[in-house]
């Protein structure tokens, strides 16, 4: 069954095919482009933000190299398979043990992708294996933080920086999507407030244009956007920053609760408040930023939003 | 008989209660052809279940509403077996992968392969091409927010992967422990608590349905003490009329045991600041935890109670050392330890502060 072209989601539908086609990221492109001109490619490690067109990147790479046998040759990995010691040492070795004698790029290519979820062992299983197939298999490693790749994998790649998009690149990409799909959204104010909303990141700003695009057939409201965003109301945040009664402020907190908004959205939103508000004095802007750092870990750990929030709630109060 | 609590459960997006705006959205969401995976989160009792059981509806037909419960045996890269409940329509299942603790992952990477792979042929029989283009089961999985790490990894791709073949809704109770790559990859849905003014009118409703006579007083005051839990304010309306009909308006609300036990306790804590007191609390605290109160809300409880009676000097303080406690409480593995901790550590600020006061009387 041939999936119809309109199920796909946007960011898959808009990923760039060729490596022209990736927006921005200029030096990386162009190092590539040397690279499929001579045939020849050293093994890549990518990183960025996400939603900065990591894996864009290579797979439209793969399809310029490739064509069509771009399928029997790219072995993609990411987090979702299971990825560890073992996987590496049979499934990655088989591959790269077969000869791509056939056309005139004689290597294969794998991508893992994710690969600062991959464990150390795994990370470890791969340095020899790296070296050792290098006359068949180029391997791309694609993560967001460079510091979770072990040194001696580091060092055995090219590495490529991929830098957050600019915002005018960003306006113009969804401009085009906004065209193609007939989305009652445009002008680039509205625009950059959805990639300030996205906080930069493609990908997202791309899911929640089509969610948004989904719910209301006609006019996409700023309101719809945010309300997708799962973004706190301003005034709801501005109340709890500016309520000086700790009694008011602790009900409030567990009103906040009750409403389903999220704990981390709020302590982003906070936190931009905080740094924007000139009127604090900054030991207590000092105090305040700590308490929000010492909360979020401590949600992530699993403690509860509530009282991690009265706690917050707390701070607030003697800052004011 | 049914409980008021299914007997009056809407079953269709048209007929619910409250956030009506909402619904009609959910609903042009499914006729639009193209449904995208949904994160349904908020607190409980607010109806999330509610809503997706008429979204599935609105989708599928009155198919969705006859249940079958399966077990399904997984089983690990360690040849271990893993046994876990599912519930299933011809349409979709439900699973609640944290049931199993740490195995969560492989449950979630093996059933979701094993539906994603497999057409629904009840759906694709038909030859209507609207109708086609459901051809997808739905997964829904349950307390999202207490799935590992490495459960939640495992989904990302998975959800990219099988687009065509299953959509996954997913509940949880508060987003901030789904990690961002999950979140940004669903159409989220927050379903907020209900005010006290719709719990009434849905009371009332029932009341009427039901031909009882609701003092509106007592309404109110169930509404109140149900804090936006709408299942926990149909259950003591139905705990009210079995204690006491007709009603009158001065009438108790019953609470849950629990509750009542935590505030007596607390009440205790306040009374008396001794190693005596504190190890009779501890017996009251063995008490709940044996009854599979979960220490979470035990403590959120407890705080609550304590802080109603607190004086607002040390009520900061004492915030703070709750957050400390409960913080490690999930840390650990033994919750009796963290909650008589806090006790303990409350026991002595209190008494700090009254020996303070005292001296400033002197």
């Amino acid at each position: 069954m041939v999936r119809a072209e309109k199920d796909l989601p946007w960011v898959e539908k808009y990923r760039p095919r060729t490596v022209d086609d990736v927006a921005s990221q200029d030096e990386v492109v162009s190092v590539l482009k040397k690279c499929l001109q001579s045939g020849d490619l050293p093994h890549l490690l990518f990183f960025g933000p996400p939603g900065t067109g990591k894996t864009s990147t290579i797979l439209a790479l793969a399809r310029d190299l490739y064509g069509n046998e771009f399928r029997q040759k790219v072995l993609e990995l990411n987090a979702s398979d299971e990825r560890g010691i073992s996987v590496i040492r049979e499934k990655v070795k088989n591959f790269s043990q077969m000869t791509a004698n056939q056309g005139k790029i004689r290597y294969r290519i794998v991508i893992l992708d994710e690969a600062d979820s991959m464990t150390r062992d795994a990370q470890t299983a791969l340095r020899r294996t790296m070296e050792k197939y290098t006359k068949t298999t180029r391997f791309c490693l694609i993560c967001n933080y460079v510091t979770k790749i072990i040194p001696p994998l580091n060092s055995r790649c090219s590495k490529f920086r991929f830098r957050p998009l600019p915002t005018d690149v960003l306006v113009n990409k969804l401009d085009e999507i906004c065209t193609k799909e007939n989305v009652n959204f445009r002008g680039s104010d509205d625009l950059k407030f959805l990639i300030e909303l996205a906080e930069g990141d493609m990908r997202r700003a791309v899911t929640l244009l089509q969610s948004a695009h989904r719910i209301s057939a006609e006019k996409i409201t700023r309101e719809d956007i945010r309300n997708i965003a799962g973004v706190i109301p301003d005034n709801v945040v501005e109340q709890i920053y500016t309520e000086p009664v700790l009694d008011r402020l602790t009900k409030r907190m567990r009103d906040f609760v009750r409403e389903g908004y999220s704990g981390d959205q709020l302590l982003t939103q906070l936190l931009q408040m905080i740094i924007a508000d000139e009127r604090i004095e900054d030991t207590k802007r000092a105090a305040l930023l700590e308490k929000l750092a010492i909360v979020e870990h401590r949600m992530k750990d699993g403690a509860s939003e509530l009282i991690s929030l009265q706690d917050l709630a707390a701070t607030i109060v003697s800052s004011h | 008989m049914a409980l008021y609590v299914d007997k009056y459960r809407p079953k269709d997006l048209e007929k619910l209660d409250y956030h009506k705006k909402q619904a009609s959205w959910l609903k042009g969401l499914v006729n639009g052809g193209d449904l995208p995976h949904l994160l349904v989160y908020g607190p409980s009792g607010a109806g999330k279940k509610t809503r997706i059981m008429a979204t599935l509806k609105e989708l599928f037909g009155s198919g969705v509403e006859r249940l079958r419960i399966e077990q399904q045996v997984f089983t690990t890269q360690s040849k271990k077996k893993i046994e876990i409940r599912t519930l299933s329509s011809n349409y979709h299942i439900e699973v609640n992968p944290s049931d199993v603790g740490i195995q969560d992952r492989v449950v979630i990477q093996e059933l979701l392969k094993n539906i994603a792979q497999t057409q629904n042929v009840a759906v694709t029989a038909v030859q209507d091409d609207k109708e086609r283009k459901k051809a997808f089961k739905v997964v829904i999985l349950t307390e999202v927010d207490r799935l590992s790490r490495d459960a939640q990894h495992a989904l990302r791709r998975t959800m990219e992967k099988y687009m065509q073949s299953c959509r996954l809704i997913l509940v949880c109770n508060s987003t901030t422990k789904v990690i961002p790559a999950i979140r940004s990859r669903c159409l989220g849905i927050r379903v907020p608590a209900p005010s006290s003014s719709e719990i009434v009118g849905i009371l009332n409703y029932i009341a009427k349905k039901e031909s009882l006579n609701l003092p509106q007083e007592l309404a109110q005051k169930i509404a109140q003490s149900s804090t936006g839990n709408l299942r926990k304010a149909i259950l003591m309306l139905e705990a009210c009329r079995v204690k006491q009909y007709p009603f009158s308006a001065d009438q108790d609300v019953i609470l849950p045991d629990w509750e009542i036990y935590i505030r007596d306790t607390a009440n205790e804590i306040i009374k008396e600041q001794t190693p005596q007191k504190l190890f009779d609390v501890r017996q009251r605290l063995y008490e709940l935890l044996s009854h599979l109160v979960p220490p979470q809300l035990i403590f959120e409880e407890l705080l609550q109670r304590l802080l109603e009676k607190t004086d607002d000097s040390i009520k900061g303080r004492i915030i703070a050392e709750a957050a400390l406690y409960e913080h490690r409480m999930h840390l650990g593995s033994k919750p009796i330890f963290h909650l008589e901790g806090f006790v303990a550590k409350y026991m002595a600020v209190y008494c700090e502060y009254q020996e303070e006061a005292a001296a400033m009387f002197d």
